[in-house]
């Protein structure tokens, strides 16, 4: 069952029948099973779904990390066969280079530019995410938000058609975590890039989403998309937000009263 | 000033300095009460050295050892760290070159002295590849080990930012494995300096482990044996200090955050 997308925009991605089978030590996991999304053009997209059901695997194919056993992945009709830096995956903080100051950990992609246009991008983005004066930093005398922030820039530095977040704040404080979902849903305004975000969290994924995909326990296919019709900013307190957070809740089996 | 802050920095110096004198004393007073002939007490030690000076002998000799430990291990780490690199980031090459390089390595670099003076005779180039293959195993093993400890998601970025292997060889795994292989350098020149001891007592006729076996052979000098003995020391605590201070370089310094 292909999900039908919003008609009047252009899709971006398409992964179909996506099917995915570890084996090890002679035993097979099917870990995928159907999985079929298609994505439009700028959308911000959330994927959510029980732990370990397969979220990560997903867009880890998506970003050309894994190859799928069955299916395809399209993106802008081309299928996907390797990591490219037009989509670039952004891990939770750790994956800054720790030997970089933030200043070479942004430069790090743009080693095919010329050295004005580096410098250019550089300083861009080092403003976009807030952490100008910490030019000449290393990673390790950064909070972990200040870290999360920098792999943010040093992806779009590269300008990514897509960016493919993998639980980006699962690691930070909630404080922190609230105010970087603001910075992302500000930053992605100016940029446009198509946005899939990983998450565990239903209140992020309602929060910030276009759309949000729910999938099932493993082998996981994708449940149903929900489409989040509330305008940003959005109020957390809405009706129609608890509703929407309500229905996903549902959808995973959970109750919503502990 | 409570108990938890750092010492000052002439606290840090005053303390150490203090305990070498005490030792001073004990070795002296040992001396003195013991009346033993043969070993020799501090100050005779000092004229030892003196002695040694006006000769020319003392630069001489600790010119000659360091240069020897300096090829030695030179061409330990110019051999050992491409190799080490290159088994770290090919595991199937490893799987076949580690069991080897796991029995030579046990062997103590003291056992190839037969097979060193058979292939090099007596002369300059037996010390040093003796040497060079102390040194080559620590810093081989430390390259794979360094390399095959780089996060999986340091090599990913690396790789969805575009980069070609030997790219992602250069600017991503060798950086990231830097902290371990410094490591297996320090300690791999602390072994060199132990093997330069033995290897100059055996195949030359200059340098710090000459003097050791030389002052003892040609009329029990054991005032000058000591010397030698302190200087071998002191040398190579400073080559070692030397070595510490790399971990400063602020690109590398975030391997060794947990150390003090």
């Amino acid at each position: 069952m292909a999900v039908p997308v919003m008609t009047q925009l252009e899709t971006k991605l398409s992964a179909e029948h996506i099917h995915m089978t570890f084996t090890r030590d002679g035993k097979s996991t099917p870990v995928l099973n159907d999985v079929n999304l298609e994505v439009a053009k700028g959308e911000f997209l959330c994927i959510v779904g029980p732990s370990g059901c397969g979220k990560s695997t997903l867009l880890s194919a998506i970003g050309g990390f894994l190859s799928p056993t069955g299916g395809e992945i399209r993106i802008d009709g081309e299928t996907v066969r390797g990591p490219d830096p037009r989509r670039i995956f952004v891990f939770q903080e750790r994956g800054v280079f720790p030997w970089l100051t933030v200043e070479g950990n942004i430069e790090f992609g743009l080693f095919k530019l010329a050295r004005e246009e580096r410098a250019r991008r550089v300083a861009h983005y080092i403003k976009m995410v807030g952490l100008v004066g910490f030019e000449k930093a290393y990673p390790a005398e950064l909070s972990g938000g200040m870290k999360q922030r920098l792999e943010v820039a040093r992806a779009l530095a590269v300008n990514p058609d897509v960016l493919l977040l993998d639980e980006p704040f699962g690691a930070l404080d909630s404080i922190t975590r609230l105010i970087m979902r603001g910075e992302l849903l500000r930053i992605w305004r100016e940029e446009r890039n198509t946005v899939i975000f990983v998450t565990h969290d239903i209140d992020e994924a309602v929060q910030l989403a276009d759309r949000v995909a729910v999938m099932s326990g493993r082998p996981a296919n994708i449940q149903k998309i929900v489409n989040i019709d509330i305008p940003h900013p959005r109020d957390i307190s809405a009706p129609r937000y608890l509703e929407l957070r309500n229905g996903i809740l549902e959808q995973l089996g959970l109750a919503h009263q502990i | 000033m409570n108990s938890l802050a750092q010492p000052a920095k002439w606290e840090r110096w005053l303390w150490p300095l203090v305990a070498a004198a005490l030792l001073l004393l004990l070795w002296n007073y040992s001396v003195a009460w013991t009346r033993t002939k043969v070993f020799p007490s501090p100050l005779a030690v000092e004229r030892g050295l003196a002695e040694l000076s006006r000769k020319g002998l003392m630069w001489a000799y600790i010119g000659d050892s360091l240069r020897r430990v300096a090829l030695g291990f030179g061409a330990a780490a110019a051999v050992g760290i491409p190799l080490g690199l290159t088994l770290g980031w090919y595991p199937a090459v490893n799987q076949v070159v580690n069991p080897v390089l796991q029995m030579l390595r046990p062997i103590s670099p003291i056992a190839w002295i037969p097979v060193a003076i058979l292939m090099f005779g007596v002369g300059e180039t037996t010390p040093v590849f003796l040497i060079f293959l102390s040194a080559l195993f620590p810093i081989v093993v430390s390259c794979v080990s360094g390399v095959s400890g780089v996060p999986a998601i340091f090599r990913r970025a690396g790789r969805n930012f575009g980069l070609t292997a030997p790219q992602l060889l250069a600017r991503v795994v060798f950086p990231a494995a830097l902290p371990q292989i410094l490591v297996g350098l320090r300690i791999a020149l602390g072994i060199a300096w132990l093997v330069m001891v033995a290897a100059e007592m055996i195949a030359v006729d200059s340098g710090l482990g000459y003097l050791v076996i030389d002052a003892r052979n040609s009329g029990k000098r054991y005032d000058l044996v000591v010397a030698a003995m302190l200087l071998i020391g002191l040398i190579g605590l400073a080559l070692d200090l030397c070595f510490r201070r790399l971990r400063e370089i602020r690109s590398i310094r975030w391997g060794f955050r947990d150390e003090s």
